[in-house]
């Protein structure tokens, strides 16, 4: 089971207590991740990555096993240890102002 | 015995306050969308448990809620289980998709705007700041949006397609942000003519439909501002709010940067009223529900403080369409008071006397049972309050 945090805001929004669990075939890439999250969750469409270009959205970031993986292509395969669960991967609302 | 419903947006959520007609006791529902910028609630005239809010985050982007029940339960339109995919598997949830309209066959869409620089800048969509239901059909609303356009949608919000003769028209290269952001605030429906709308954009002016938003003409004749190279240009003048009665859709009342105007022939032309008003600087105006010619304004210091002169919150009523104005000051603070009260923040209900709302962005909800004489908080320390709209229940 692959596990996905997301932040409060979207928890909320998608009415979601706790993590998102995900069974996925295939290299599990952050593109095939986030589709497989909004095809679960419509309403979380756009709020990740643009509707069209699916650009990550400025303040949205993406962690994995320590690593910040933001900046990486979104179909560079993701840690084994993301795809067979034994970590979440988080998608954080970045920090800007406290 | 009627009922009324205020629906206000925050900085930090949504709040639902319901009174019965005495309106002396409110009860406040929420935080709705805890955490999130409410922009604006607005119900369907036809069926006023349809409510449509802009839910919208600098993190998370723009998104859709409706209620049809009067605001208890709410949900991002096109997300309910059944209607999860698309004919062809994919995923819909397009119900927070605000693409500008770039097909060459309807209106010519333009890329740019003018930039606070002088330069040219893409279009980029950021929020929706207004919400405005059709006065006919529940499931048919606009939605003005950030940077400047009006979008619509016919399915109560599922999917959303923009009116883009507005943004194509030869003079979108001109309009430039105010300081709030390059918005459409403002959509006033015709009630006596469906096809004819009118907008408002802040910093490009007043602009008027008459065939249900194929094309648009700016209406900004009269209107000076000096803080602009050409103060009697065509666009370019920050409008921040226009006011309408419904009974007489073809007198215009406007509240700009500076000056409170008139027009009494749909927008063609504007004569100022702003009369012996301490400051004719403010964001909201509003109309009377039953005196076609008694407006509301509440005067602000400006260009930079925005706040109540002399830190004296006052409401200034006009009986006789601008020109002649009252202070009306019972019941609201008369010193130390400086919270400012934004474009989309004021509202009036429809019964007798009329009652009219306010918020604040220091997060009270002052309200008027009688047309403004006394006023008194009916919710404080909100947070600070973007929207208010009211809703009169029979």
């Amino acid at each position: 089971m692959i596990r996905v945090i997301l932040p409060p805001n979207l928890r909320s929004l998608a009415h979601i207590e706790g993590e998102v669990g995900l069974e996925l075939n295939g290299t599990l890439t952050q593109r095939s991740l986030l589709d497989a999250v909004e095809a679960k969750y419509p309403m979380l469409r756009g709020t990740m990555r643009d509707h069209v270009t699916q650009v990550r959205r400025p303040m949205v970031r993406y962690f994995a096993c320590g690593e910040d993986l933001s900046h990486e292509s979104p179909d560079t395969p993701l840690p084994d240890a993301i795809a067979n669960g034994a970590e979440p991967f988080l998608i954080i609302g970045a920090i800007a102002g406290g | 015995m009627s009922n009324v419903r205020v629906l206000v947006g925050t900085r930090k959520g949504a709040f639902i306050l319901t009174s019965d007609g005495a309106r002396k006791r409110w009860k406040v529902s929420g935080p709705h969308f805890a955490g999130w910028e409410i922009y604006h609630l607005k119900g369907s005239p036809v069926n006023p448990d349809r409510i449509y809010a802009s839910q919208t985050s600098a993190w998370f982007g723009q998104i859709i809620q409706r209620s049809d029940d009067g605001g208890k339960n709410w949900s991002t339109p096109g997300s309910s289980p059944e209607e999860l995919q698309s004919s062809n598997g994919m995923p819909k949830g397009e119900s927070n998709k605000f693409v500008y309209d770039t097909s060459p066959g309807t209106g010519k869409p333009i890329t740019t705007h003018q930039w606070y620089d002088g330069t040219q800048h893409p279009w980029e969509f950021k929020r929706v700041w207004h919400l405005e239901p059709s006065l006919h059909d529940p499931d048919h609303v606009y939605a003005g949006v950030e940077d400047a356009a009006i979008f619509e949608s016919k399915d109560a919000g599922k999917s959303w397609h923009e009116l883009a003769g507005l943004r194509g028209s030869d003079t979108g290269p001109k309009w430039q942000p105010g300081a709030g952001g390059m918005c459409l605030h403002t959509i006033l429906l015709d009630s006596k003519n469906p096809q004819r709308i009118f907008v408002a954009i802040s910093a490009a002016g007043a602009f008027r439909t008459n065939d249900s938003g194929k094309t648009w003409k700016p209406i900004n004749s009269g209107l000076h501002s000096e803080y602009i190279p050409d103060p009697n240009a065509e666009v370019g003048h920050c409008v921040h709010r226009i006011a309408m009665h419904p009974s007489r859709p073809n007198t215009l009342f406007m509240q700009k940067h500076w000056d409170v105007m008139r027009s009494d022939d749909a927008g063609d032309s504007w004569r100022e009223v702003s009369g012996n008003l301490p400051s004719d600087f403010g964001f909201p105006i509003d109309v009377h529900a039953h005196e076609p010619e008694t407006i509301y304004v509440v005067p602000i210091k400006s260009d930079s403080e925005h706040y109540p002169p002399s830190g004296r919150l006052r409401v200034y009523r006009s009986r006789t369409g601008g020109n002649e104005w009252e202070g009306l000051t019972k019941g609201l603070p008369q010193r130390n008071c400086y919270v400012n009260v934004l474009r989309d923040a004021m509202s009036v209900d429809s019964l007798e006397p009329c009652g009219v709302y306010f918020g604040t962005t220091g997060g009270q909800v002052y309200a008027s049972m009688d047309a403004g004489d006394k006023w008194k908080p009916i919710v404080r320390d909100l947070p600070a309050v973007l929207s208010v709209e009211v809703q009169t229940l029979q």
